[in-house]
């Protein structure tokens, strides 16, 4: 339903524009497109009127003609404000107070890291501040060791205060603060070291000068206007941020955000930020080969083919890190009988049973600009921050959401941010966690419950029955839950909003109900599942059989698709498996276990060099192009596995012939979309070099390649306007250099971007075209007999849901085992960022996590799983519990949980 | 760490004296006590507010950092602040800096040898009728000349030499 706004009139050099008087003037002309500098403000982080940059004139009525200076960030749109910007005073105002900036500016934008995208210059420029008449010294800083992320020059600081409003307020960051005062104030560490928080990488843009620049950067460093971009999907989490990333020459040098209003907004996690550099690594798998003997791809191609045709039995093992195109190409090739997941069974029906939950609704799934406006929200059985880290920036939004009220009723509007945070203080909203372990969001909960993960499946249960007769009730709970339950219920009874998260991440059936349940019989409820990889949604909809089936299949030859296997399951499974199966095919792009046995390795694309289609966990598909020209040897899989002509074709056929995915064809326009007759360029239009790039090899200059798969051009050729949103390759416009530019992308500002956020939803609560549950092998299960809740509340109408009857019993501790769950690291758990080396420098080591009474019995070291470990304390791990880093060579193959001795060295 | 029971009866009547939950609001006043013991905020001093008051180290710190009258390093016995803010400065309040600098033989910001003195330029103290002010630890003198000035040092160091001051 769309919400009536008020909208009023406010005069801008005496002409009327409509404006929202929920807001400041500010923010209203910059959506209005006027240029207005500002520094302090930000659009994700509010106002403070600390810089005195937005300076305009203000009138009382149409005959003041006197007005006088105000901060626009600092003034609200009300109905019949009268504003000059033009006016000569404010004008001489606003470059007075760059020129005072600029008294302890360095002059070193040449050799400054933030040039060329600098929104310091774009704000110098716009206010025509332009002859240095300070002649003195200026006041200098020592620079710190900030980690592998991010550089640190102080002296480029204006004393804005928006990393430290970020970095503290917004991301909850506890070890950055701002020091001293006058014009020696610091932004830093205490002392040097490397920056805990998980979203430190965003100061990158949030700084609007260069004293934090992107560390990865500079070890390869191109100047914005020399990189060629394009409009991509983070791959190293399910929640499928946008991201724009930037190559030049062979190498990919960095990523940045993409704004997209309903998922990232504007911000990254330094996971998906960072962790592009396995793209260069020397792992690398850049000629295909036939046992150990480099083949061309067209030998490669014909080899395969043969193989497909002399072995009927032929099978497809898919994967959740590959595209929705290259796994329907495997699935096309072999048969869709023949098509098998790649992933092992535990998490398969995981994941058809979420599909299940959110086809059949009513809660829906939100996206992430939802979950940061839910007012109460429960995690069940999910470490947030380490699983899907974005999401925990918006949890950290989220228990704001409630004590707002207060600031409403105050009249303190809603962008004074220093006067919301006065209000405020340390108030926060309902948030409740029920995990296994401490999480990296405790901080912030209202309440935290530990118990195995069964214990938080019964946890989750109770609550839906406190709220709903006709859910089942677990019996015999422990006094420390019936208050966690009973907390969870009073706030969720007040929630306008409530939001329930939970996941595969314990491969715990139980919790994933309990969730389920919660949802259905909380009206207006939204559910919330964090699946393990960034298309682990996508490999749901294609196929319902496991890894294990395909093993069991005992083919006499195999196709793998981007997975190592050796991460899916146990080593002696995997290698029994190859070494029945006489055939083995491998794409992919690092080198890995996988990769060692096969017959032929075929050198596969990353998602820098491919095009396809990734699902993400609020079934959003997203399309992501690639910015590496086509290459001789390298292909993407779906390249290798069929004959299509280009990605249309795949999409068309997989679009029609797999029930759900008809909707992925609008995730972006077609190759043959054009802008008045002219692709997109990926190249900004001052990309330099065009003719001397190859000039030691030709002086002809080179027919751009041809990119047959998007509308977009390997040139600074093409439509230079504003392309849609799902093509936007890189944010610029004229006087707009930086990620500022974004402002002018949007349909207003932090609001969706013009044409509306990219990506198309393929579940609507309760709208899916489903796949019936009577084809999943839960059928068996006592939990196909589902009752039907009596619904007595508001809302019961549009219920149609069931409710999931089977209560787990209470988790009961071994005498002389342990049940080892997985612990999960933002840098760490995941596979492909593992090969980028500034993620790699904050690895763990790999270790066995013990509650600090296991691990008095067993001192610093133990024995588990036939591995010696270091044993580290981990807080909340509940009595018959320990953990193991989920996905850290050289565990990960392990599956867990699982139970296991562990012994005293 | 433990501080002296003077200092310690301090403490916790000023961190009664907040509504609960809202103890780091004694930092300053926790800190100022300290440096009036101690003669300055060291790390452990910091720590251990921080501790006690339940914040980070790094936002005590931050308190330290915006007070120029809090100070991480040891001063003089007797520290010497000169103010060079505008009224001061039109009557005088620069060449009295300049002239305590050369009676002390120190620059702003030191120590001299023995630990009697220290040295500071500071903004305006709320003295300006009397410019140009100086301070001494916790007293104002009015009105200062070079000479009152010069006298001023000398009787803290007679009264030093003769009698151990407190
Ligand atoms: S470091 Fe950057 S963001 Fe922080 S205050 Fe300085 S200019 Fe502003
Ligand atoms: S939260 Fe996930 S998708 Fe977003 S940037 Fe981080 S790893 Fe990538
Ligand atoms: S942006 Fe308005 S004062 Fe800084
Ligand atoms: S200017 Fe020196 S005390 Fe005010």
């Amino acid at each position: 339903m769309p919400v009536e706004i008020d909208v009023t009139t406010v005069y801008i050099e005496d002409r009327p524009y409509p404006m929202d008087p929920e807001q400041n003037l500010l923010h209203q002309c910059l959506s209005a497109g006027f240029n207005l500098p500002y520094f302090c403000w930000h659009p994700a982080l509010g106002s403070v009127g600390a810089c005195r940059q937005c300076a305009v004139k203000q009138f009382k009525d149409e005959h003041d003609k006197h007005g006088r200076i105000v901060m626009a960030c600092m003034t609200p749109a009300s109905d019949g404000t009268r504003i000059s910007i033009k006016d000569s005073e404010a004008a001489a105002f606003r470059a007075g107070i760059i020129e005072g900036m600029m008294l302890n500016h360095p002059h070193d934008c040449p050799v400054c890291d933030e040039g060329g995208e600098c929104h310091l210059q774009d704000m110098t420029v716009m206010t025509g501040h332009d002859y240095r008449r300070y002649r003195f010294e200026k006041r200098t800083f020592r620079n710190q060791y900030l980690g592998p992320f991010l550089n640190h020059e102080m002296n480029r600081c204006i004393q804005c205060y928006r990393c430290v409003r970020f970095y503290r307020e917004y991301a909850g960051g506890a070890d950055f603060n701002s020091f001293a005062l006058r014009n020696l104030v610091y932004f830093g560490r205490d002392k040097d070291g490397v920056l805990e928080n998980e979203f430190a990488g965003n100061l990158v843009e949030v700084c609007p000068t260069g004293v934090f620049t992107d560390a990865t950067l500079k070890r390869h460093y191109t100047r914005k206007w020399d990189l060629e971009f394009s409009p991509s999907i983070c791959t190293q989490c399910s929640l499928g941020c946008n991201i724009s990333i930037g190559k030049r020459y062979d190498t990919l040098r960095r990523v940045v955000n993409r704004y997209n209003g309903e998922v990232n907004g504007y911000f990254l996690c330094d996971r998906g930020r960072f962790g592009y550099e396995f793209v260069n690594s020397e792992r690398r798998i850049r000629q295909s080969r036939l046992r150990t003997e480099a083949i061309g791809p067209d030998a490669a191609k014909r080899h395969l083919r043969d193989l497909v045709a002399s072995n009927p039995g032929v099978i497809g093992i898919g994967s959740p890190r590959a595209s929705l195109e290259s796994n329907f190409a495997l699935r096309a090739l072999v048969g869709p009988d023949r098509f098998y997941a790649g992933i092992p069974s535990s998490e398969l029906e995981l994941l058809r049973l979420m599909l299940d939950i959110l086809r059949s609704g009513p809660a829906g799934t939100p996206s992430l600009r939802e979950v940061e406006s839910s007012d109460a929200v429960l995690v069940l059985g999910e470490d947030v921050m380490n699983v899907a880290p974005r999401m925990a920036l918006s949890l950290r939004q989220s228990v704001r959401q409630q004590p707002i009220e207060i600031a409403k009723r105050l009249h303190v509007a809603l962008w004074q941010d220093h006067g919301v945070r006065e209000v405020l203080q340390d108030a926060k909203g309902p948030f409740f966690i029920a995990t296994s372990s401490a999480t990296r969001l405790d901080d912030i909960a209202t309440e935290c419950c530990r118990g195995a993960p069964d214990d938080v499946a019964r946890v989750g249960y109770a609550i839906a029955r406190a709220l709903h007769s006709s859910s089942p009730e677990p019996q015999d709970l422990a006094d420390n839950q019936r208050a966690f339950v009973e907390s969870v219920t009073n706030a969720f009874k007040m929630a306008k909003r409530p939001l329930v998260i939970s996941g595969a991440s314990y491969r715990n059936i139980g919790i994933i109900r309990a969730a389920a349940n919660v949802s259905r019989v909380l009206p207006g409820a939204t559910l919330s599942f964090i699946t393990p990889e960034c298309n682990s949604f996508g490999l749901a909809f294609l196929t319902g059989t496991s890894l294990e089936a395909a093993i069991k299949a005992k083919p006499t030859a195999a196709i793998v698709i981007e997975n190592d296997l050796y991460r899916r399951l146990p080593a002696p499974e995997v290698d029994s498996f190859f070494s029945q199966c006489a055939h083995v095919v491998v794409l992919d792009h690092l080198e890995n276990r996988t990769t060692t046995r096969a017959e032929l390795v075929l050198s596969t694309a990353t998602f820098a060099e491919a095009d396809g289609t990734l699902v993400n966990n609020e079934c959003r598909a997203q399309r992501f192009f690639g910015v590496f020209p086509p290459s001789e040897t390298i292909r993407q899989s779906w390249q290798w596995l069929g004959e299509w002509e280009n990605l249309d074709r795949v999409i068309a056929d997989m679009s029609g012939g797999v029930p759900g995915l008809s909707g992925i064809a609008q995730a972006a326009p077609s190759a043959a979309f054009r802008m008045s007759g002219a692709k997109v360029p990926r190249e900004p239009h001052r990309w330099s070099g065009r003719t001397a790039v190859l000039a030691n090899i030709t002086v002809d200059e080179p027919k751009p390649p041809v990119d047959l798969n998007s509308p977009l051009s390997f040139s600074m050729e093409g439509n230079p306007d504003q392309p849609p949103a799902a093509l936007i390759p890189f944010f610029w416009s004229p006087g707009w250099n930086s990620a500022q530019a974004t402002n002018k992308f949007q349909e207003e500002i932090a609001g969706p971007l013009r044409g509306g956020d990219p990506g198309v939803r393929l579940i609507e609560a309760g709208q899916g075209e489903g796949i019936p549950m009577a084809s999943r092998a839960a059928e068996s299960d006592e939990d196909a007999r589902l009752s039907a809740p009596n619904r007595d509340r508001q809302g019961a109408d549009a219920f149609n849901g069931a409710l999931f009857a089977s209560v787990p019993s209470a988790f009961q501790p071994r005498e002389n085992e342990w049940l080892i769950i997985p612990l999960f690291h933002i840098f760490g758990s995941d596979e492909l960022s593992r090969a980028a080396p500034a993620v790699a420098q904050l690895f763990p080591d790999p270790y066995l996590a013990l509650n600090a009474d296991d691990a008095a019995k067993f001192g610093a070291e133990a024995s588990v799983m036939g591995r010696n470990l270091p044993v580290r304390v981990t807080p909340g791990l509940p009595q018959g519990v320990a953990g193991l880093p989920s996905g850290l060579p050289p565990l990960e193959g392990i599956m867990l949980p699982a139970w296991s001795g562990i012994s005293r060295i | 760490m433990t501080f002296s029971p003077a200092l310690e009866e301090k403490f916790a009547r000023i961190l009664t004296i907040y509504p609960p939950g809202r103890q780091r609001s004694a930092v300053v006043p926790m800190l100022l006590y300290a440096q009036d013991e101690i003669g300055h905020v060291s790390q452990e001093v910091i720590d251990e507010i921080a501790h006690r008051v339940g914040i980070a180290p790094m936002q005590v710190d931050e308190v330290i950092g915006y007070y120029s009258m809090l100070h991480r390093k040891p001063l003089g016995k007797y520290h010497v602040q000169v103010c060079t803010n505008i009224c001061c400065l039109l009557v005088g309040g620069q060449s009295l800096l300049e002239h305590a600098s050369k009676t002390l033989g120190i620059g702003n910001k030191q120590v001299t040898a023995d630990g009697l003195f220290s040295l500071e330029e500071v903004e305006c103290m709320g003295a300006c009728s009397w410019a140009p002010a100086i301070q001494v630890n916790y007293d104002f003198h009015h009105k200062v000349t070079p000479e009152r000035l010069d006298r001023l040092i000398e009787d803290i160091r007679k009264a030093q030499g003769t009698k151990q001051v407190s």
